[in-house]
């Protein structure tokens, strides 16, 4: 090729991208920018996609509702990961510095993602939230002032599901002898519950065994028969993606009674459910936020947002994980309503958002005023505890439908966060970080 | 002992799910000696237009069928037409390349076409242990694997009558081994191609319609072709029979490696460096390490063809 069409290629190309990027620098000027890390391609597509169309419905619907937080308008642009570290650490560095006031807070939705932007965020001084999963003892917010794993992390999930399964079986008494798997995802996500589970094992008496499934978990022919050969009186499911389906699948194919399964939070949505099926009738799954449609907020996106076209996927709507980013943009929201509070009615930088959120309070009056009532519970965060809640919420799947099998709940809070606070303290030793509270 | 021929069992079973998808692969290069990195992409791509067809026009089982077959055979076609034939004479490695750009381009495609929901796929089989083996063996063989197993059967069958018998078939073997010869005595090699690739839809559909009964219709289904590399190398990679006891041997061995061979390594890692490690999840790269050694022993796999090219 001549050099002149080589240059007129590169030249169209680089006009091409200059036009994409220009109107979004143009509509992001005086507004709350939002810089998204989502995925809606790739194997875990279909669980992002749902998650992040809830996510940013709840944006349009403050700004439909209520012209934006406190008037000032939310605009956001969101980079598609793949669930993919490496394009999750791009996205954040090409997000990072849109906007005078950058991308307030990141949510990585990706453990694996969470640990890549752990040691960058108080560089750039973005904090990160991570609703329900991510590193367990940030929770410890002197050592990890960036970091918030709210409402619950993965160790009070294990706890619960462990308490949970004591509770069935009777009293945590009666799990002495008991055998219980746990089949977990096998990357940084899966193995965050070892050490609480073997925790509970040695308190609590029961044998536990670990099984991995590698990526991306189609194929589990022999975990699920290592599971039939052990005779386990419990299997915790610690799944994701596709993982999850094809889990109860098997589970159904070898004969495991899947009321004796228990998943986690992220391995408890209709996705996993709908795709196995029959197989999945009776199973237990955590759950940080109730499933429906029966809530004052969801009518108002679906009055606001969706009767005016700009909704994201109707079918979405109501869906465990749909309500799960509804949760976790209002949470982001009043963090910034409450920077709002101290810094002014004006669009929040990340420190400022910072302040927001480890100052957040959004007791149950508050719900109720923004239409949550039961879906989540109350949050409270502070220095001490970047967590908040620590409660969990127990579903079953029965006639095509999740159902809530217990109230909220917590696990063993006291060992969760011992356990929290040695490792948050080791890891300060190991970064030569001086544990303490943030000022300002 | 019954525990050992459940898990053997299981795993041929297995096994032949793997042969569903390398029968795709096996077909592409037969036809043009290449290998067809789009194969996985296919499979998701005809499965979801299934499902797609199904959940948006309300169709039933065959008449999404016959139009999913359609749309595989329509992309076989444009294949042909948009990406091979402008390649004609060029060296493997560009078509190798080409094949990958597919693959991404199919994966996009049937995500803007039909999204990325996860979809459920019912095909009326129940995917439960038999209760005759259940109880009389202590065995929990699925009679979905069953099924699995003879569809395979009727699919090798007939591909081999279609390579042995037929006239486009032998046209087919000739045009894999050499393009230029096979033009020179007057085969149409762009017709030949199509029809290939049309077949190898067909084989998609297939393996894609039982893959997503088991797991639902979703992007993982893409994955299952890192299931029959191994499968092609050990069988070879222009053996419809190949493929079927490439499939056969690694969904055995994968299996018995996991439940067995773990246990010895982890014992053995203790002994050796006095260090307690959850190993398992083995399978995924023990298929590939016999694949490797099968290279080394017989590059051509089983039933693969030797080559001597004169220098």
């Amino acid at each position: 090729m001549r050099a002149w069409k080589k240059t007129v290629i590169a030249l169209l190309a680089l006009a091409g991208g200059v036009a994409i990027v220009l109107p979004v620098a143009a509509q992001q000027a005086g507004t709350q920018f939002m810089g998204v890390l989502g995925y809606r391609v790739g194997p875990y597509g279909a669980n992002g996609a749902a998650f992040f169309t809830g996510f940013l419905d709840y944006l349009a619907l403050v700004n439909e509702r209520e012209g934006g937080i406190n008037g000032v308008k939310i605009s956001w642009e969101e980079c598609e990961t793949e669930y993919n570290n490496a394009k999750g650490v791009e996205c954040y560095e090409r997000l990072k510095t849109r906007n005078e006031t950058g991308p307030t807070a990141i949510h990585p939705m990706s453990t694996g993602i969470t640990y890549g932007l752990i040691d960058k965020a108080p560089a750039d001084k973005i904090p990160l939230i991570t609703l329900g999963y991510g590193r367990t003892d940030a929770t410890d917010g002197r050592v990890f002032p960036w970091v918030f794993p709210i409402l619950s992390n993965y160790w009070d999930a294990a706890t619960g599901i462990v308490k949970f399964i004591g509770d069935r079986e009777g009293g945590g008494d009666k799990l002495k002898g008991k055998k219980i798997v746990l089949l977990y995802h096998d990357s940084a996500y899966g193995k965050e519950p070892h050490p609480v589970l073997e925790a509970e094992a040695a308190k609590l008496g029961f044998e536990l065994k670990l099984i991995p499934v590698p990526h991306p978990g189609n194929e589990q022919q022999s975990q699920w028969l290592q599971i039939r050969q052990y005779k386990p009186d419990w299997v915790i499911l610690w799944g994701w993606g596709v993982m999850s389906a094809t889990a109860l699948s098997t589970a159904q194919k070898v004969g495991f009674p899947r009321d004796k399964m228990v998943g986690n939070w992220w391995a408890g949505s209709e996705i996993d459910t709908e795709a196995a099926g029959p197989a999945s009738e009776g199973y237990y799954a955590a759950s940080l936020n109730l499933a429906g449609k029966d809530f004052g907020v969801v009518k108002d996106v679906e009055k606001f947002v969706y009767a005016k076209g700009k909704g994201g996927d109707p079918k979405l709507v109501g869906t465990v994980l749909w309500n799960r980013g509804l949760a976790a943009a209002m949470y982001t929201v009043e963090a910034v309503r409450t920077a709002q509070g101290k810094f002014g009615k004006k669009p929040m930088t990340g420190e400022q958002t910072r302040w927001g959120i480890e100052n957040l309070n959004v007791d149950q009056k508050r719900l109720d005023q923004l239409g949550f009532a039961t879906m989540v519970p109350p949050l409270k965060l502070s220095c001490l505890d970047h967590g908040g809640s620590g409660l969990v919420r127990f579903q079953k799947w029965e006639g095509g439908k999740w159902k809530p099998a217990s109230d909220w709940m917590s696990g063993d809070k006291v060992m969760v966060r011992k356990m929290v606070e040695e490792s948050a303290a080791k890891y300060a030793t190991e970064k030569g970080i001086t544990a303490g509270c943030m000022k300002g | 002992m019954s525990f050992f021929f459940e898990v053997l069992i299981g795993g041929l079973l297995a096994g032949v799910m793997y042969s569903l998808v390398a029968l795709g692969f096996v077909l592409i290069y037969k036809a043009s000696g290449v290998f067809n990195f789009a194969q996985g992409a296919m499979v998701f791509f005809a499965a979801l237009t299934f499902v797609g067809l199904q959940e948006k026009f309300g169709l039933p089982f065959w008449g999404a069928f016959v139009l999913a077959l359609a749309a595989m055979v329509v992309l076989g076609i444009l294949t042909e037409r948009i990406v091979l034939r402008p390649l004609v004479n060029q060296p493997q490695i560009t078509l190798f390349m080409a094949t990958i750009g597919l693959a991404f381009f199919i994966e996009g495609l049937a995500q803007l076409i039909w999204g990325t929901n996860v979809r459920r796929l019912d095909l009326g089989i129940k995917d439960e242990p038999i209760p005759f083996l259940l109880e009389r063996f202590d065995m929990a063989l699925s009679g979905f694997d069953l099924i699995a197993a003879v569809v395979a059967g009727v699919l090798v069958t007939v591909l081999a009558v279609f390579f042995q018998v037929t006239r486009v078939g032998r046209a087919l073997r000739a045009v894999a081994d050499d393009h230029q010869a096979a033009l020179a005595v007057g085969i149409p090699l762009k017709q030949i191609w199509a029809i290939v690739w049309s077949v190898a839809g067909f084989v998609a559909l297939i393996a894609g319609l039982m893959w997503g009964a088991r797991n639902g219709v979703q992007f993982a289904l893409t994955f299952v072709a890192l299931k029959a590399l191994p499968v092609l190398i050990i069988g070879g990679f222009e053996s419809v029979t190949g493929a079927i006891v490439g499939g056969l041997i690694i969904g055995a061995s994968e299996k018995l490696a996991e439940i067995y061979g773990v246990p010895f390594l982890e014992w053995l890692v203790r002994m050796l460096f006095n260090i307690s490690l959850t190993l398992g999840g083995i399978e995924l790269w023990f298929a590939y390490v016999m694949a490797l050694l099968f290279l080394l022993i017989r590059p051509e796999g089983l039933f693969g063809e030797k080559r001597i090219d004169r220098v």
